[in-house]
């Protein structure tokens, strides 16, 4: 899922960071998404005392990508369809399922919310909840991996 | 204006409405399925949402997912393109409901006009000729007969719910309509869901003549003149132009002029297309209403100078129309080549992929298209690949263009209709400007072509 790159707030206080510590580039990735600002050395010449162009290089990873050999053994639950995850019934309750938690097969994983509708979303496995993909309250697409369970 | 704008559609067109928002400095959020993740569209878009599996009913048809994309995103509006949803009333309503702009027409007129029959009614109203036929459904064998009897053979069945050249038969006798009728009907429920049907007189050598129109939610309409869209294969287009070789200023005033009063009779907002029938006494008559932004819009587009797209996005906004009808100039003459990953000759369909895409350019030559070399053209939507344009001072001179852009137009790894707009545009009758519906169909029959 393509979304805008990190809030103008984010970059701003990445800048400020770089200044601080006189580094010349940062790499930051979080939750599928990576960003890089890169200072270029000043140019003889230029006479602004500002800084130097930043130069900022947006990449947007897909959250599909697996990285391990380990993920073999796993299986992902994905969205079937568009809308809100939220990994308890309610912003007070206990989440549905915890990393770690073992799962049955039919059982309920999370709601993902869609039009004002709350979707249960069960697992088509029984096993272990190896990780959460997906942050409480992010916006997923059909498809997007939600679970991933160990059988 | 609209901060961000959805593009429920894919392809060339979804393209071309991303380029419009971005114009308007809009943002663009686009729709898509799995197979389509490394679409053209979803690359230039500011934000994608994959929306179901490659099955466009569950995923460019799929409402719930659509809607809930919009609401994710904080989409304010809803672009449906043509085709998929852009003609389907309930999407339109559902739209509404929810908060969101529907660009188009609103609801109530999608559904009216959708109907075929109700449509007619509505025109003949309004004093707008339409072509004889029957009033309404047929209910029956009965009926069919007495209503050919009363127009004259030959007569063509139609679907109500019918469109895009589907669900049409033509009968020429007495004694073989009873059997059209049953197989028009059963056609009619398949490919629509409704086996509604009703009986239009046949012309031999028509020319399909529709007029594109615009009009704001103010009341206040325009029309940018004609477009012959005669060359048609199975009732499905394959080469457009702007001005007809046919019509002169005053027929042009006259069918104007009709097709601006079915905009006052469906309350028409938002681009349309009025479609008309011109028979070889230069008669017109209403044939159908189409509630959309079409495929062949960017003929319009050059011979008027105005961006269809984005006066369908600036009315949707709720702006009014900037232009007078007497500051609508219409200039040269424009044509436009559907290229389409098909046999040319057999017209079987040839997905796969291109290995080499090279386009022609120039002045007066556009190319609206969403492959790219190494694009993958799938079986599961439609074949057309890019659309080429060309715009010159008079139709002697978009021929030669045409012909030159034809001629550098390089699509390798799959079959495609290039060969044929080659040959159509050598064609003496063609190029004379004489030509009906029936034109592609006998040209392609005929040993020499």
């Amino acid at each position: 899922m393509k979304r805008p790159i990190m809030d103008l707030k984010e970059i701003k206080k990445l800048i400020e960071l770089m200044s601080e510590m006189a580094l010349t580039e940062i790499e930051v990735e979080e939750s599928g998404r990576r960003i890089r600002i890169r200072k270029e050395p000043p140019v003889a010449g230029r006479e602004k005392p500002m800084s130097a162009p930043h130069s900022i290089e947006k990449e947007v990873i897909s959250q599909a990508e697996s990285k391990s050999a380990e993920d073999e053994k796993t299986v992902l639950v994905r969205s079937p369809i568009v809308g809100t995850f939220y990994k308890s019934p309610s912003p007070d309750a206990d989440p549905y399922a915890e990393v770690g938690e073992v799962v049955k097969k039919g059982q309920i994983l999370c709601i993902v919310e869609a039009m004002k509708l709350m979707n249960e979303i069960e697992s088509d496995v029984e096993g272990k909840v190896v990780e959460i993909c997906v942050e409480d309250g992010a916006a997923v697409e059909y498809g997007e991996p939600l679970f991933r369970i160990e059988p | 204006m609209f901060k961000k704008v959805l593009i429920a559609n894919r392809g060339e067109i979804a393209l071309r409405i991303i380029r419009a928002c971005r114009e308007l400095g809009i943002r663009t959020v686009a729709i898509h399925s799995e197979p389509d993740a490394a679409s053209l569209h979803v690359r230039f878009a500011d934000e994608s949402v994959c929306v179901g599996p490659a099955d466009p009913a569950l995923s460019y048809r799929n409402i719930p997912n659509i809607l809930s994309a919009a609401e994710i995103t904080g989409a304010e509006a809803i672009h449906p393109g043509y085709g998929f949803l852009a003609e389907n009333s309930h999407f339109a309503e559902v739209c509404e409901s929810a908060g969101i702009k529907f660009i188009g027409p609103f609801p109530e007129c999608i559904s009216l006009m959708g109907n075929k029959a109700k449509a007619r009614e509505v025109m003949v109203k309004q004093g707008i000729p339409i072509i004889p036929g029957s009033e309404g459904k047929i209910a029956g064998v009965k009926e069919a007969i007495e209503t050919a009897k009363k127009i004259g053979y030959p007569i063509i069945i139609k679907a109500v719910a019918g469109g895009g050249g589907r669900g049409m038969r033509v009968v020429h006798k007495e004694d073989e309509i009873a059997k059209a009728l049953q197989t028009a009907q059963l056609e009619a429920r398949t490919a629509f869901g409704d086996d509604g049907v009703y009986i239009e007189k046949y012309f031999l050598d028509p020319r399909h003549i529709e007029v594109q129109v615009l009009a704001d939610e103010k009341g206040k309409m325009i029309h940018l003149g004609e477009r012959d869209c005669s060359i048609q294969r199975r009732h499905q287009k394959l080469i457009e132009e702007s001005p007809s070789p046919v019509v002169d200023d005053r027929l042009r005033r006259d069918i104007g002029r009709a097709a601006l009063e079915a905009v006052t009779a469906s309350h028409y907002v938002n681009a349309g297309t009025v479609e008309f029938l011109l028979d070889k006494d230069h008669n017109f008559y209403f044939i159908e209403m189409n509630t959309r932004i079409q495929v062949e819009h960017p003929v319009s587009e050059m011979v008027s100078g105005i961006d269809l797209v984005k006066e369908q996005i600036k009315i949707a906004a709720g702006r009014p129309l900037e232009l007078k009808q007497s500051q609508v100039k219409l200039r040269g003459h424009s044509f436009e080549c559907r290229v389409n990953a098909e046999d040319p000759e057999k017209f079987t369909p040839s997905p796969g992929t291109i290995t080499a895409f090279h386009l022609p350019g120039g002045p007066g030559v556009r190319v609206d298209s969403a492959s790219y070399m190494g694009s993958v053209i799938t079986p599961y939507y439609d074949s057309l690949i890019a659309k080429l344009i060309v715009h010159a001072g008079t139709r002697e001179e978009a021929i030669a263009k045409m012909r030159g852009a034809l001629s550098e137009f390089v699509i390798e790894g799959i079959k495609t209709t290039l060969p044929l707009h080659k040959r159509v545009f050598e064609d003496p009758n063609f190029v004379k400007g004489r030509f009906s519906t029936n034109f592609l169909e006998r040209f392609l029959a005929s040993p020499s072509s």
